[in-house]
């Protein structure tokens, strides 16, 4: 288990991607499943940021996890409680003109990963759990 | 990340190399203006050297192909896509809003 600590900037996105990627790849992840994670840990990193942080900076605490059978990221964030049932999902079957932006982070994320689990706990915040199983 | 605009006789092609997350999509989107404030709408988009996408920079490119399509100015096709790139893009279905070529010279020779 590997946890590391970064600031919630959008900036560090790269490096926050990076993160997980490597530790992906350390645990024989193959490149399709890598990609998949670093691009959900980026879409909700990305929503830390702009929407519990408000632009403002705060901690993000990613733990990843693998098993022989998964990998697991824990995404830890102290802003205010995440409520995902409020977010709208896009609907992408609509023509070009009509297709409203946003929401497309979250529909990826449960798109990309096997299992996404939101809560709060008061004494850590929210708290984000990812599983990827392993697809080969 | 970096953007590049390329003249072409019919078309412009931005190339765009490195990772285009919500910190850097911005700068995709002010090239693509910077493209439509010429009064061009005959775009493509050379992703051979993007390693990394998110939806921020899906949403630019999807404003970007509205201002192009409105009032049949034109368009902006990609080419080059890299499959994992693409592959992401088809999960969620937004592939159905591009045109997407393996080749550069066949991409402006659409136009």
């Amino acid at each position: 288990m590997t946890t590391h600590t970064f600031r919630g900037r959008l900036e560090n996105l790269p490096e926050i991607g990076a993160f997980v990627a490597q530790t992906a790849r350390q645990a024989g992840l193959n490149d399709s499943d890598i990609y998949a994670v670093e691009l959900a840990v980026d879409e909700a990193c990305t929503n830390i940021v702009k929407h519990a942080y408000k632009g403002k900076g705060g901690k993000i605490v990613c733990t990843c996890e693998a098993t022989p059978q998964s990998f697991r990221i824990v995404l830890k964030d102290s802003g205010p409680p995440f409520k995902p049932q409020g977010i709208r999902q896009p609907d992408f079957s609509v023509p070009l003109e009509n297709l409203r932006t946003g929401g497309a982070g979250m529909y990826l994320i449960r798109k990309l990963m096997d299992e996404v689990r939101f809560e709060f706990r008061p004494n850590e915040g929210n708290v984000l759990t990812m599983v990827k199983r392993r697809s080969d | 990340m970096n953007c590049t605009v390329i003249e072409y006789k019919r078309c412009k092609v931005v190339k765009v190399t490195g990772r285009v997350d919500s910190s850097t999509a911005p700068q995709v989107e002010a090239a693509l203006n910077g493209i439509f404030e010429t009064g061009e709408h005959h775009i493509v988009l050379d992703m051979t050297e993007v390693d990394f996408m998110s939806s921020a920079g899906w949403w630019v490119l999807i404003e970007a192909q509205k201002k192009c399509k409105h009032l049949n100015r034109g368009e902006i096709v990609l080419v080059n896509v890299q499959e994992k790139i693409r592959n992401s893009l088809n999960l969620v279905g937004m592939d159905t809003y591009f045109k997407l070529y393996d080749d550069l010279t066949k991409a402006v020779g659409s136009f």
